[in-house]
């Protein structure tokens, strides 16, 4: 089986006199997670749509697998699990009908059908509520059954628009985990997110929109080495508020650290070159300095810089 | 950009899609499921109910000699006057959330992330919507039927009822169609509902009488006209069955011209076709924006 593909070409989409999307090129091929990022406004959706033919561009084309979704919908999203703008299903269904009916509408067989069912019921948490209807459930229990609903075929790609809209905190591990294990099983998830420790967490690479026009789209490494220029950052926690003379002497003049940002008296964010050993050789340091470290963890902020400066760029 | 290359087309997931006819039933199924289940099946059945009931009530109570006395004076009061109300208010309660629904309740974007052509979710809707109104339609038939079966005893079983009946399904496929277009034309359900209904129990009925009377022409072109079929085939009314007839009424004589049965649903299917093709073209071009 070829890998799995995703190609936007040369897509442009107006709203009246608002362009959404500008003349978009983008290719993601073989099994990976790739974020979509941008801030609201910035056309994700509006791609994410062109993609699965709910809206028509204005220029370029679309194609799923190298099958233009334009042309010949039905068989570009055969192979496609969708996800779009927190979808309702028919209130008097149950999500065993629902999910039957997709699974039906996808050409799986009466004992397929039962088997994903079930496993995508699981996956999602969702196994006691199967013959429940759905116009009882909350927002977040909606959402859990959307996701199951684009689970359902084990499909060859995943596009998730804020899959994670509704969800409370074990919903949203949930995701991840979902994710995770759809890249283990060699499948191409293309996922829209606000919630850039999500993505930095279970995506491989990123894509960068703003204002319809594409700012970047690479791995996350080369992201954050090309843009934070090899910087990195960690959250340090002390069990007492620091002195102003820990805070503004004792730490920065820790060998590796270039940079000490308070984010609140018992928070400390240090900036520092040199990968995980500097990590290490700062960590121990601190620890050696008895300021009271509880606790410390991989700032999610190189992102969210970069994100921040690329958008101002922009502006 | 990483990964840049082309790829040859790959099968389209591990089990091909079903054809398109296969998933319109699929739709259908699921759709009618649906539409039986809400609350809404249960509103219009108690309603159809109970207008039955108080025909029931207001024969037996006044029992009226040109009602009871025959087939044709039960059947064409009864049911040709009740069946094409009931058939409007079964086609505004089935489609005229039908297509705007889709968009304002967002279950079209559950249906859209779907390997499935637009024309397929707008068939199957509609046979849903069909079958449901259908079944409504049955109800209202077995309480005339019932009716019919008191007061005529064996005589109560009459051919042209069956025609009738046929000519009210006709007359069903055109309202739904004329119904699911409104409703692809807005994306707030609640428009299509009120230009529907006040099309179909006022505005037909005075276009016709506008044409007729002001412009002294037969008002082939509206449905209400062709609808009077229903009704026109019961009747041995000179005034009211079907063609063009010299009636005599009063010591006046007076040339009569209703539709044939064949006009009636040549001018039905018209109406179903024309709004049914429009309103898919209409959804096929509409965003989900």
């Amino acid at each position: 089986m070829s890998n799995p593909s995703i190609v936007v070409s040369s897509v442009t989409k107006r709203f009246g006199s608002f362009v959404a999307v500008n003349n978009l090129d983008l290719k993601i091929e073989g099994s990976k997670c790739v974020g979509f990022l941008g801030p609201n406004g910035a056309g994700k959706t509006t791609t994410l749509k062109v993609l699965v033919d709910m809206i028509f561009p204005d220029a370029g084309e679309c194609f799923l697998n190298g099958v233009s979704v334009r042309r010949e919908r039905k068989r570009a999203l055969g192979a496609c699990g969708v996800l779009i703008e927190s979808p309702e299903i028919y209130p008097s269904l149950t999500p065993n009908e629902a999910l039957g009916m997709v699974g039906e509408l996808r050409g799986l067989s009466p004992s397929e059908r039962k088997r994903r069912t079930e496993e995508v019921l699981a996956e999602v948490k969702m196994s006691e509520w199967g013959d429940k209807k759905f116009g009882k459930f909350s927002k977040g229990m909606k959402q859990r059954l959307n996701i199951a609903a684009a689970l359902v075929h084990d499909p060859q790609i995943l596009m998730l628009d804020e899959p994670a809209t509704g969800l409370d905190p074990r919903g949203m591990t949930e995701v991840r985990d979902i994710v995770r294990g759809l890249k283990r099983r060699q499948r191409l998830v293309f996922m829209s997110s606000h919630i850039l420790s999500e993505v930095t967490d279970v995506c491989d690479e990123v894509a960068l929109i703003d204002r319809g026009r594409l700012l970047f789209y690479d791995t996350l490494e080369n992201v954050t080495s090309r843009f934070a220029r090899g910087q990195a950052s960690i959250d340090v926690s002390f069990r007492r508020p620091l002195t102003d003379d820990e805070r503004t002497k004792a730490v920065p003049s820790l060998a590796g650290v270039e940079q000490v940002e308070t984010l609140d008296p018992r928070r400390l964010r240090l900036r520092f070159s040199g990968g995980l050993e500097t990590q290490e050789r700062i960590l121990e340091a601190l620890v050696g300095l008895h300021l009271g470290v509880v606790g410390f963890q991989e700032s999610n902020s190189a992102l969210e810089e970069i994100y921040l400066s690329q958008i101002q760029k922009g502006d | 950009m990483p990964a840049t290359s082309t790829t040859d087309p790959l099968p389209t997931g591990a089990v091909p899609v079903p054809p398109s006819l296969e998933q319109v039933v699929i739709l259908a199924r699921y759709q009618l499921r649906d539409y039986l289940r809400a609350r809404r099946f249960l509103i219009l059945f108690a309603l159809v109910v109970a207008i039955g009931a108080i025909v029931t009530i207001v024969v037996a109570h006044y029992r009226p000699a040109g009602i009871i006395d025959s087939a044709s004076g039960l059947y064409g009061s009864l049911w040709g006057g009740g069946v094409p109300f009931v058939i409007v208010l079964a086609a505004v309660f089935f489609g005229g959330d039908a297509i705007a629904g889709e968009f304002q309740n967002k279950t079209g974007y559950f249906l859209m992330g779907l390997p499935v052509r637009r024309a397929t979710v707008y068939a199957g809707k509609y046979i849903a919507a069909f079958l449901a109104s259908l079944a409504i339609v049955v109800v209202f038939a077995l309480i005339i039927l019932g009716n019919a079966v008191v007061y005529l005893g064996p005589d109560a079983f009459v051919g042209s009822l069956a025609l009738s009946f046929l000519l009210a399904v006709v007359y069903l496929m055109a309202v739904l169609g004329v119904t699911f277009l409104f409703s692809s034309l807005f994306k707030v359900s609640t428009y299509g509902t009120i230009l529907t209904a006040i099309l179909f129990l006022f505005g037909f009925s005075l276009l016709q009488t506008l044409v007729q009377v002001l412009a002294d022409t037969t008002p082939w072109f509206v449905i209400s006209y062709a609808q009077s079929v229903i009704g026109a085939v019961l009747s041995d009314n000179c005034f009211t069955q079907p063609g063009t007839h010299d009636c005599t009424s009063g010591g006046f004589s007076q040339t009569v011209t209703n539709p044939t049965v064949p006009e009636g649903v040549a001018i039905m299917v018209a109406y179903f076709l024309v709004t049914a093709l429009v309103g898919l073209v209409r959804f096929e071009r509409e965003e989900f924006s």
